[in-house]
């Protein structure tokens, strides 16, 4: 590769880090739960993207590369936990999710049902919980959501509906 | 709680799960640690130019090119100075004239070549 080569492939992983680091920020915190893994994750993240970005960028086919960034993201959390051998070592932040929200009359009457809700994600089996975050957090549609997860689009379309209608079981048997 | 239906439930999730920005010192922190990830790689890139240059074994390309020029121009000057030839044996008065006209011709056939590179 020469210099205007890697000026280029600079250029365009600049780009993509610009657009994509809140995504890649909000499926590590609502992956581990906490902000400090969440930083540490999103770091992790691009620099590992970074590292295989030519490679990626010459098999994407032109194809969106958020699904790659959020398959690194979930390997890497994969890795956390196998390494502390355990769940999210603190609960999600509620305040912070909470705090996000508006504060008109409709959304704070919306609070406890918000919260509830919150705490039927974290008891999710993981796969459901991580459609969940792709779909609603990240606003991925079902073929990205299957790209990052290694599934087809119809296996996805079947997890993210059980996903859904667990969670609303969860959510009403509170 | 009632029963919420399925679009409003979807609704609240979506709010539920709302995006989370990144705090400002991460991306500081993530944009350093690129920088100098990327000057790292420049760095390299530009050593490992200089270091292909001194390496003999990387010599062998330029000298390939270099002598598939000279070879290239050595041919095309024997071919001019042939197609001259029959004019050359008419002018000369014997064998050695012939020679010497064809040395001359053969060094104006390639200082107009050195010319034009």
């Amino acid at each position: 590769m020469d210099s205007l080569d890697k000026a280029r492939l600079d250029k365009d992983f600049s780009e993509l880090y610009r657009v994509h680091l809140r995504d890649v920020y909000s499926y590590a915190y609502y992956r581990v739960g906490n902000h400090h893994d969440a930083e540490d994750l999103t770091e992790q993240t691009f620099l590992q993207a970074y590292r295989h970005f030519e490679r990626a960028q010459a098999e994407s086919d032109g194809r969106p590369l958020r699904p790659w960034l959020i398959r690194i993201a979930h390997n890497l959390a994969v890795n956390l936990y196998r390494d502390r051998s355990r769940r999210p070592q603190t609960a999600i932040d509620d305040t912070t999710v909470l705090s996000t929200l508006h504060t008109t009359e409709d959304l704070v009457e919306g609070r406890d049902e918000l919260a509830r809700i919150i705490e039927a994600i974290k008891t999710l089996p993981d796969e459901r919980r991580e459609a969940l975050i792709m779909r609603f957090a990240l606003g991925m549609d079902n073929r990205e959501i299957a790209r990052a997860m290694g599934k087809t689009d119809g296996a996805t379309k079947v997890l993210l509906h059980r996903a859904i209608k667990q969670l609303e079981g969860l959510v009403m048997s509170t | 709680m009632s029963q919420p239906a399925h679009a409003d439930f979807e609704s609240m999730l979506r709010l539920a799960l709302q995006p989370v920005d990144p705090p400002e010192k991460l991306k500081a922190r993530v944009e350093s640690t690129l920088q100098e990830l990327t000057d790292a790689a420049v760095d390299e890139l530009e050593s490992w130019e200089i270091g292909a240059m001194r390496d003999p074994r990387n010599w062998v390309r330029p000298v390939v090119a270099s002598a598939v020029g000279v070879s290239a121009g050595t041919a095309l000057v024997v071919l001019r100075v042939r197609q001259e030839r029959k004019k050359r044996a008419a002018a000369s008065s014997d064998p050695l004239d012939l020679l010497r006209r064809t040395m001359r011709a053969a060094a104006g056939e390639a200082r107009k070549l050195a010319r034009r590179d």
